[in-house]
């Protein structure tokens, strides 16, 4: 018998994070993140998650109590939303070059300034750089089911991964969840086996300066400067979208539901308008292709699951015959586009895609982004191409200055 | 699909509502519920609003909903304050909790109107909190009338998840006996009562 | 993935000389005078305020004090902070015995 309850997006994190058994929770409480932060102190006090709950003054302090945490030998949780994001973002950089397997949840918050609570992605595309995995979650279903595979993957390639889902509009959100059963998770999640444990019985120094230049340690083995140091980084990586492929796969295998690895792909088959996006603006996005189908417009969506490290190859195989591509984005690399756009078009460069990509600027600080609009830009777009305009377009929706 | 949308003022429980009503459709075999409150700060008091949705289908929009095809007014003054109407859609119910009979309060437009008098219901079987009457679970049970959508076991069933056995009580007997004094007017009264599903 | 590597976070085992022999960078040598030293004129545990404030490490705690000057890299802080003054910086190469 399947346990289905009808819970929010932080319930089913929460949900997500007693199924993995962390060691350690260390959280500060942030909106919208603040009810996972909340619900995770409770089980720890009410003893249902065996962990020790550690009450920091700050979000730079609570993951640098996993960073510790976590080198010592335990598996360890943290959550936050905007610029609680940004004030770790020191430490980001520290947990991923220390190759801590830290699981982390972005509750996505617009970043100050001007303050907003609400939603877009501007916080977690901001710390793109930082060496950490990061998974967009469309549904509440999928962010318990991405916690479970995140441990594995962080635990096999050594790398912390972020978990990313949107404020309010899924965390707040209540909608019905399958929960997985604790033997199966135990079973798909062996326990953690960290790489190095720092000990009082067996002394090591831990990130000590590394020189421009490799050096022999004083037992006389040459080691691996910062550079190799940050290479290994890279190619960790790299390899892990097998590794979060593989986890995908056995994760459906296990539990009967398929995510998609890297991406997900809704009646892409024979698209010629694909729409793509991050989180739940795709889920969204699939309302509009619906929308689109039944005027006659072929069009089919991409959702980006997996942004860092980005799925290179398997975009190229989704949206290869597409002949117009709309890309809706709640962040933008300002000066320039939408992050994910000016990926895609780096990924298709020397491709035989030639597809015009229009990027749209959606959802900042909360604002509603509905179906039907949607489906006015990918008419757009389509009509566009239609019309022999070929160039990329960069566009932001509902937007009414300028 | 079918949308609702709950009006009410902070700390009336339409966040509450929608959710037993997410509960109830779920029990009544819909795969696809969504509720939600209105995102953002909750303040006691002002105009507030939560949604539920019902599909069949597994629910892929989280957008807020423009046009209603249930919306459920907790407090009738906020007929004149907030344009309720404007969110519903045109042959739309809306449910108001008022000692008037429908075409008594003066809502002008295709809709279907339906009218309970929670407040009054929530004082007979003592459900107030600080003096002020609960009026969320009486209008489940409006709703479970006007629309048909769920069975009002269903509603009890729902809302037994969401609250303990003891207070259960008191407000499956408000859900009740709102089924059974909610008057609805169709918008056409030649239609019947079985334009809705 | 292949052979897993091991080495993947900049990790190494405390050891003295981690930076190299650090004692050809000294310009002045600490010399010791054992008439005015604390806990070699007393002969017990006393005082090393030498070793508390030395950055290296290298100083011993021990009657006699004793530093090591394969690692001491002359920085003098043992020789300002000696009550007695027991501690002198002298020009490596002269001899002040």
């Amino acid at each position: 018998m399947s346990d289905v309850r009808i819970i929010t997006g932080n319930e089913a994190a929460s949900l997500g994070v007693k199924l993995c058994e962390p060691k350690v929770v260390a959280a500060y409480p942030i909106t919208p993140q603040s009810a996972l932060a909340e619900t995770l102190s409770r089980y720890v006090e009410g003893g249902e998650l065996k962990a020790e709950y550690v009450r920091v003054e700050g979000e730079h302090s609570a993951l640098t109590v996993c960073i510790s945490a976590s080198t010592v030998g335990a598996r360890v949780f943290t959550a936050t939303s905007s610029n609680g994001l940004l004030y770790m973002h020191e430490q980001l950089h520290w947990a991923a070059g220390s190759r801590l397997p830290i699981v982390m949840c972005c509750v996505n918050r617009g970043v100050g300034a001007p303050w907003s609570i609400f939603n877009d992605q501007q916080d977690s595309i901001s710390q793109r750089d930082t060496g950490w995995i990061q998974m967009y979650c469309r549904d509440n279903q999928e962010i318990i089911d991405s916690m479970i595979q995140a441990y594995r993957i962080a635990e096999e390639v050594y790398v912390p991964v972020m978990i990313c889902y949107d404020g309010f509009v899924l965390s707040h959100t209540m909608m019905p969840v399958t929960i997985p059963d604790i033997e199966s998770v135990r079973k798909f999640l062996p326990p953690y086996k960290p790489h190095t444990i720092l000990s009082p019985e067996d002394p090591r120094t831990i990130n000590s300066v590394l020189l421009p230049v490799r050096r022999a340690n004083p037992e006389g083995v040459l080691c691996d400067g910062y550079m190799e140091m940050r290479y290994k980084l890279q190619a960790a990586l790299d390899q892990s979208r097998d590794v979060i492929r593989k986890a995908n796969e056995l994760f459906a295998h296990t539990f009967g539901r398929n995510h998609g690895g890297m991406l997900w792909e809704y009646m892409t088959d024979d698209a010629d308008l694909i729409l793509t996006g991050m989180g739940s603006i795709a889920a969204e996005a699939t309302v509009a292709a619906d929308i689109l189908r039944a005027e006659g417009v072929k069009a089919g969506v991409v959702g980006i699951r997996v942004f860092r490290p980005f799925p290179k190859d398997d975009v190229i195989t989704a949206f290869g015959h597409a002949k117009a591509i709309v890309v809706f984005e709640k962040g933008i690399s300002y000066g320039y586009e939408g992050a994910l756009c000016s990926d895609l078009k780096a990924a298709f460069f020397g491709t035989d895609s030639k597809a015009p990509i229009h990027n749209y600027i959606a959802g900042l600080g909360g604002r509603d982004v509905k179906p039907r609009e949607l489906v006015e830009a990918g008419k757009t777009t389509l009509a566009a191409v239609e019309a022999g305009r070929m160039n990329h377009e960069i566009k932001w929706l509902n937007c009414y200055t300028g | 699909m079918q949308e609702v949308l709950w009006h009410g003022r902070g700390g009336q429980g339409v966040v509450l509502a929608a959710q037993i009503l997410g509960e109830a459709a779920y029990i009544q075999g819909f795969k696809g519920i969504t509720s939600a409150p209105t995102f953002g700060p909750e303040r006691r008091g002002a105009p507030v609003a939560a949604s539920t949705r019902i599909s069949d289908e597994p629910i892929r929009t989280f957008s807020q909903i423009e046009a209603a095809d249930v919306a459920v007014v907790l407090d009738a003054t906020l007929l004149t304050m907030i344009d309720i109407l404007g969110r519903l859609k045109e042959r739309g119910m809306i449910i108001v909790n008022t000692p008037l009979a429908p075409d008594q309060i003066g809502i002008e437009g295709c809709f279907d109107v339906a009218s309970v008098d929670a407040s009054g219901i929530a004082r007979e079987q003592r459900l107030t909190v600080g003096g002020f009457p609960i009026v969320n679970t009486p209008l489940l049970g409006a709703f479970a009338k006007a629309t048909g959508l769920v069975s009002i076991t269903n509603i009890e069933r729902g809302l037994k998840k969401k609250m303990p056995a003891d207070r259960a009580i008191a407000n499956c007997a408000a859900i009740r006996t709102a089924f059974e004094n909610t008057i609805v007017k169709r918008h056409d009264s030649k239609t019947g009562t079985s334009d809705k599903k | 993935m292949g052979k897993k590597d091991t080495n993947i976070s900049a990790l190494c085992t405390p050891a003295p000389g981690e930076a190299g022999r650090t004692g050809d960078w000294r310009d002045m040598r600490p010399v010791i005078d054992e008439t005015k030293c604390i806990p070699t004129t007393k002969g017990k545990a006393a005082c090393f305020l030498c070793w508390l404030y030395c950055p290296e490490g290298v100083v011993k705690m021990s009657i006699p004090v004793e530093i090591d000057l394969e690692y001491c890299k002359g920085c003098g802080i043992c020789a300002e902070e000696c009550p007695p003054n027991a501690i002198q910086m002298v020009r490596e190469g002269e001899i002040n015995e």
